[in-house]
């Protein structure tokens, strides 16, 4: 099928993101001594006109291109203009850390920049061979750029563990798409949608079923398919953790909002049961071993285990609410991660500022940075009146109005133990002595990106409700 | 003409094999990688088999799609391995083991 | 209108945010930029409101209520920030931000030297922020939030000199006693959303009227109306905030703050949060006759007993917080009579006068070198004549001289008491009588003790004595006017003309303003024929007796001292309070403490509980991080058996 001019208009910033990708690639190579600069603010420039793009032409309503291969649809635009923000609120962060450590050159953002259009690709898939291509793509970025510190031990290791893991889970999720194939005969996430709902016995169906939850599962990291989490976080350096730990967050998101919701939404009441069970396993193991965590990547990485029980949660209600609650907790706590994540990649830009201790006074060192991460710790327990606090309670009310009380019971008090390890950084920055007296620099830019992140996770626990209604509308 | 479930069965095995690679071999992160190359080949003989049995061409185009993604795959799995290599001197599966808990 | 509505507490929230978060990051912003950035921001909300005045009075108005954000729905409740805009709220809207001006302007003076300049403009305007919120609520979320925010920034304030020790126990003081008052407002705000259902305070208003009849048991076997007991919970709030005897004893002590402090918030705005709320509940209150009494007895007796105290007090500022508690009174008195119209009007002209004394106070005290104490000082009229005749106009008016402002609100008082016919009018009314007297002596003896009578204080301090610089008089000045003009101008309309509209509700057969309304033929009249009252020549002879004891006969004071011991030893000591809080309260409570805490916390909850728990989740924590081995196959492993199970489960579902 032919496609005209104005369904490549409909892709625009895809396809700008991927020239301007190559481009950096290029300019890169032969740009001379400041090469990171050119890069850095190439790769900005590809990101902002990419939003330029999305939000000039955003859609009302549905359109599909290209045989509905590729969904142009509210929650694509909202979900990609999220992840747009945040990797410019990434790129920031990453800036100084990068050249501080001397890994100043084009990769990173090229890299970044192919993870953004992979889950863009993603995001916009309205079938399986799309919505694998833009799997894949932010999957094989995230592999390169946790090897981006080629000299380090861990990020070696970890960029291993990750690779054999992810290459794994993907096998899994492909061979239940190729299941999926065989029994509805299409690739069609709308074909598979009304085969599903026809016939929601199908052995073969729920065998696929379990297959490509694997991959849903493994992307968001929801226990028993975490373990990569930590060791990721840990070993990767403080700008890939960033990156890792924010953006793709929202790109799982939506794996498993067109996947399982749209496409396996006739099988609802097969997956919530799976679901109920990874979103328990996540939210206990990675609240409770969070605790016994002293360096604080690691202890990020549980934490996102555990809010990624809550997200699942949403998903579990199966109900408007409970989509619109997910994605609300989804785009919040890649805002929150990429804040915490953040405030690590400024601390590390002489060392790899990872270990709790070295957060120790940071109050005496950096007030303001202190108190941008007091707001974000408070936020990721769930304090009111940060964003964290409202987007537990939305998901908790979701849940609560489908009868699984008990659910909200057993979260509730799993992050009531969790509170205690976000608690101890915020003590740890304002009630130790500083292990230096040399006060941290965060820099104009991160600086003023950190401010905006922070109070934007504080101004939207106060005024939550036109984001939340806007995620109610695009899931509806 | 050998019937749907043959070719089923086949990568079905050949599946299991390739998982059992990954999680049995603990000596050569090079086996790691050659499982997961025969896990995709494993989708591919689905994909082929049920694209030949429906007589819908989508699969066959799939396979050509996930062969690609399989190369690109390989070349970064080598590419870190090459890393790992350079900063330990082995590819012993059993000597990644410096972060944990 | 929305947008000037809100204008108004985000304009001094913006000063605050600027002056307080880049004066504390960016050093570099200066002091002026700091203090401009505060005043401009309440100058703006000052305009604002005088618009929003305008537009209620003059401009014909309707009154405004409605949300301005939905926090959340819950169970049917709606959680949201909105804003009831009446005469009322124009009113005190419009006091507040005029006598917030002034204190902003005189810090500029005041707080010349101190190097926590940045952050006292942040705190004051963030104070003013707090309170607009709370006035012009209209919801009682809202209204605890601005009750609660003015509660935070006036403990800072007290301990704004946090290196004293004195200042220290001071704002602890202020906040465990103002907890004490909050504990009884959150029980009445719970019981208003356990009956009513609503936040808001239309849909309460509407509904109460058929809740008069419901009861609830108290005690068991002991029933009373849901509406008295609502009211009174919400009085154990005001009497709080607003210093009522016995939650009284925090307020002389928070004098421990800067003076412009003392002079906005315990005196002309925050101690009045209580006032304001008890008139904003009238249609609540007006319900309950036995919640009424109970206001009114509490309201005497602060009104008297604490005029006393004042006699005794060598520190000036002392002087005028036992005189802003004994004013606060007189206003509690009112609302207690129902005429809650005559509380709002002393609680306006009493923020004037009052500010103004404090500020003059204040001008004093710079001049003198932060002394406070009056048995240093003395003719000071020669050295300071703006601070002596604004101060002047201050206790005059404070004492009810007709013609000033503070004669008209305090008049009503005296004469609402009198026509008021419940339970404890009698008892008020004496008490209110009395404390006339009560307030012209101690008011002119602080004022002889200042400015007249022999020079005290050391050479040194006498050679550097001269007036405050104009950023401290100019506001002086600017107060002093209304002190004097504002009861003449405003009265008729406001006690008279039934000016409140619906913002103030009274049962027509509590309604005592009515009845003075006859006797009412214009201001001057008013106050020509106050010669022929009580209160003129109870006044008066307060004057007299303080100027014969403190100016020409010095003896005759140590005379008095030994003569009434009894009384000078009580009031010395405050009547005890302190140390029965002291002693009886806070020691019992120590002591009840220490046994509930070796018992309960000690044994049970930290032992079994809290460190029982937290030990196990650290022991769970620390054997379950051990699952994560760091070997990739147990990793995959893990993935499998995940997977493994979620087949099995799923084909299981089959069969």
């Amino acid at each position: 099928m032919l496609s005209t001019l104005s369904d490549l208009t409909l892709m625009a910033p895809e396809l700008w993101l991927a020239a301007m990708a190559c481009v950096v690639l290029v300019a890169d190579v032969y740009a001379g001594g400041g090469r990171g600069t050119v890069a850095y603010l190439l790769a900005q420039l590809a990101l902002l006109g990419g939003m330029w793009l999305l939000l000039a032409d955003a859609v009302p309503a549905p359109e599909a291109l290209f045989g509905g291969a590729f969904l142009r649809d509210p929650l694509a635009d909202v979900l990609k203009a999220a992840v747009l923000v945040l990797t410019v609120a990434v790129f920031a962060y990453a800036r100084g850390y990068l050249q501080g450590r001397g890994l100043d050159r084009g990769e990173y953002y090229v890299l970044g920049l192919f993870g953004v259009l992979g889950m863009m690709v993603l995001i916009s898939a309205g079938n399986l061979l799309t919505l694998y291509l833009g799997l894949e793509l932010l999957a094989l970025s995230l592999y390169a750029m946790v090897a981006l510190h080629r000299d380090s031990l861990e990020a070696s290791e970890a960029a291993m563990k990750y690779f054999v893991l992810g290459a794994l889970a993907s096998g899994m999720m492909l061979y239940g798409i190729s299941l999926l194939y065989g029994v509805t005969g299409s690739l069609a996430l709308d074909v598979v949608a009304r085969a599903a709902a026809a016939d929601a016995s199908d052995p073969v169906m729920l065998l696929a079923l379990a297959f490509v939850i694997v991959g849903v599962a493994f992307k968001l990291g929801a226990v028993p398919f975490h373990m990569w989490i930590p060791d990721v976080y840990h070993g990767a350096p403080a700008a890939v953790a960033l990156y890792v730990g924010a953006a793709p967050k929202i790109a799982g998101f939506a794996l498993a909002m067109r996947l399982l919701v749209e496409g396996l939404g006739g099988l609802q009441a097969e997956w919530a049961d799976m679901l109920v069970v990874l979103a328990v396993l996540s939210i206990a193991i990675g609240n409770v071993v969070a605790i016994a965590q002293t360096n604080i990547k690691r202890m990020l990485g549980y934490s996102t285990i555990s809010h990624i029980g809550f997200l699942l949660l949403g998903l579990i209600a199966g109900t408007r609410d409970g989509y619109g609650a997910a994605m609300f907790y989804a785009l919040t706590y890649a805002l929150m991660a990429a804040g915490a994540f953040g405030v690590v990649a400024i601390m590390s830009r002489r060392s790899e500022a990872e270990l709790l201790d070295d957060y120790r006074g940071l109050n005496a060192r950096n007030p303001w940075l202190a108190f941008m991460m007091l707001i974000l710790m408070f936020s990721m327990a769930g304090v009111p009146p940060t964003v964290g606090f409202y987007a537990k309670l939305t998901v908790l009310k979701a849940v609560i109005d489908v009868g699984a009380l008990w659910l909200a019971v057993v979260a509730v008090a799993f992050s009531i133990v969790g509170a205690f390890y976000y608690l101890r950084v915020v003590k740890l920055m304002y009630f130790d002595e500083p292990p230096e007296e040399a006060a941290v620099r965060a820099g104009l830019q991160a600086g003023t990106v950190l401010s905006a992140n922070g109070l934007a996770v504080l101004g939207l626990g106060l005024l939550p409700g036109a984001l939340l209604a806007l995620c109610l509308q695009v899931v509806g | 003409m050998v019937p749907l479930s043959h070719y089923l069965i086949l990568s079905a095995v050949l599946f299991c094999i390739a998982v059992a690679g990954v999680f049995l071999n603990r000596k050569n992160v090079i086996v790691l990688l050659m499982a997961i190359e025969l896990m995709l080949l494993a989708v591919n003989t689905n994909f082929v088999a049920f694209s030949r049995y429906l007589g819908d061409t989508t699969g066959q185009v799939f396979v050509f799609f996930v062969l690609t993604v399989a190369a690109a795959e390989a070349a970064i799995g080598l590419a870190i391995l090459v890393v790992l290599f350079r900063n330990r001197r082995s590819i012993n599966v059993d000597d990644l083991d410096r972060m944990k808990g | 209108m929305r947008y000037v509505y809100l204008g108004i507490p985000l304009a001094p929230l913006a000063g605050a945010i600027v002056a307080g978060l880049f004066g504390a990051f960016w050093p570099r912003l200066g002091r002026a930029a700091c203090h401009w950035a505060a005043i401009l921001g309440v100058a703006v909300a000052f305009a604002l409101s005088l618009v929003v005045l305008w537009e209620q009075t003059l401009g014909g108005g309707e009154p405004w209520n409605g949300a301005i954000y939905t926090w959340m729905v819950s169970d049917g409740i709606r959680f949201e920030i909105g804003f009831l805009v009446d005469r009322l709220t124009a009113l005190m809207v419009t006091t507040v931000t005029f006598v917030s001006l002034m204190v902003h302007i005189y810090t500029i003076g005041y707080m010349h030297d101190d190097p926590g300049y940045r952050r006292f403009f942040a705190y004051i305007a963030l104070f003013t922020f707090s309170m607009l919120m709370l006035v012009m609520s209209n919801n009682f979320l809202q209204l605890f939030f601005g009750w609660e925010a003015v509660g935070l920034v006036s403990y800072l304030l007290i301990g704004f000199w946090f290196k004293r020790e004195t200042a220290i126990y001071a704002n602890l003081k202020a906040f465990l006693v103002n907890r004490v008052g909050d504990f009884g407002f959150v029980l009445g705000i719970a019981a208003i959303l356990a009956y009513f259902h609503s936040l808001d305070y239309a849909d309460v208003f509407t509904a109460a009227p058929m809740a008069r009849d419901l009861t609830i048991e108290v005690l068991p076997g002991l029933e009373w109306p849901v509406i008295t007991l609502i009211c009174l919970l919400l009085f154990v709030g005001a009497m709080g905030k607003s210093a009522q005897v016995p939650l009284h004893v925090w307020l002389p002590d928070s004098m421990e703050g800067p003076t412009p402090i003392s002079a906005l918030i315990h005196a002309a705005t925050m101690v009045t949060a209580g006032i304001f709320m008890v008139a904003r509940m009238s249609p609540l209150y007006e319900l309950s006759e036995t919640a009424l009494s109970v206001v009114l007895v509490i309201g005497a007796v602060t009104a008297f007993a604490t005029g006393l105290l004042g006699l005794v007090q060598h520190d000036i500022k002392r002087v005028i917080a036992y005189s802003t508690l004994s004013q606060l009174g007189y206003m509690t008195v009112a609302l207690g009579a129902s005429a809650y119209a005559a509380a709002i009007f002393h609680l306006m002209t009493h923020a004037f006068f009052k500010a103004l004394l404090f500020l003059a106070a204040g001008s004093v005290i710079i001049a003198l070198h932060h002394e406070q104490d009056m048995r240093k000082m003395g003719g000071l009229r020669r050295y300071m004549p703006v601070t002596y005749w604004t101060a002047l106009i201050g206790s005059l008016a404070l004492i009810g001289t007709p013609g000033f402002s503070g004669f008209y609100s305090k008049e009503h008082i005296i004469e609402a008491a009198h026509g008021a016919s419940r339970w404890g009018a009698e008892l008020a009314y004496w008490a209110v009588l009395a404390g006339v007297f009560v307030t012209a002596l101690y008011t002119f003896r602080m004022f002889f003790l200042v400015f007249h009578g022999r020079e005290r204080m050391d050479e040194h301090a006498r050679a550097h004595l001269r007036e405050s610089p104009k950023v401290v008089t100019v506001p002086l000045v600017l107060l002093a006017i209304p002190s004097v003009a504002v009861g003449a101008l405003t009265i008729e309309p406001l006690l008279f003309g039934g000016w409140f509209g619906e913002a103030i509700r009274v049962a027509p057969e509590h309604d005592v303003l009515a009845g003075l309304a006859a006797h009412f033929h214009g201001a001057w009249a008013y106050a020509l024929h106050a010669v022929r009252t009580p209160p003129f020549w109870l006044a008066a002879a307060g004057v007299l007796t303080a100027a014969v004891v403190y100016l020409w006969r010095p003896a005759l004071a140590g005379l008095a001292v030994r003569v009434a011991r009894p009384l000078y030893l009580a009031l010395v000591h405050k009547y005890w309070a302190d140390d029965f809080n002291e002693i009886v309260l806070a020691g019992g409570a120590r002591r009840l403490g220490r046994l509930l805490w070796q018992v309960g916390d000690v044994l049970v909850i930290d032992g079994a509980m809290v460190n029982g728990t937290a030990r196990l989740v650290g022991m769970v924590a620390a054997v379950a991080r051990h699952v994560q081995t760091g070997y990739l196959y147990h990793y995959a492993f893990a993935m499998l058996i995940g997977l493994l199970a979620m087949t099995s489960w799923l084909l299981g579902l089959m069969r």
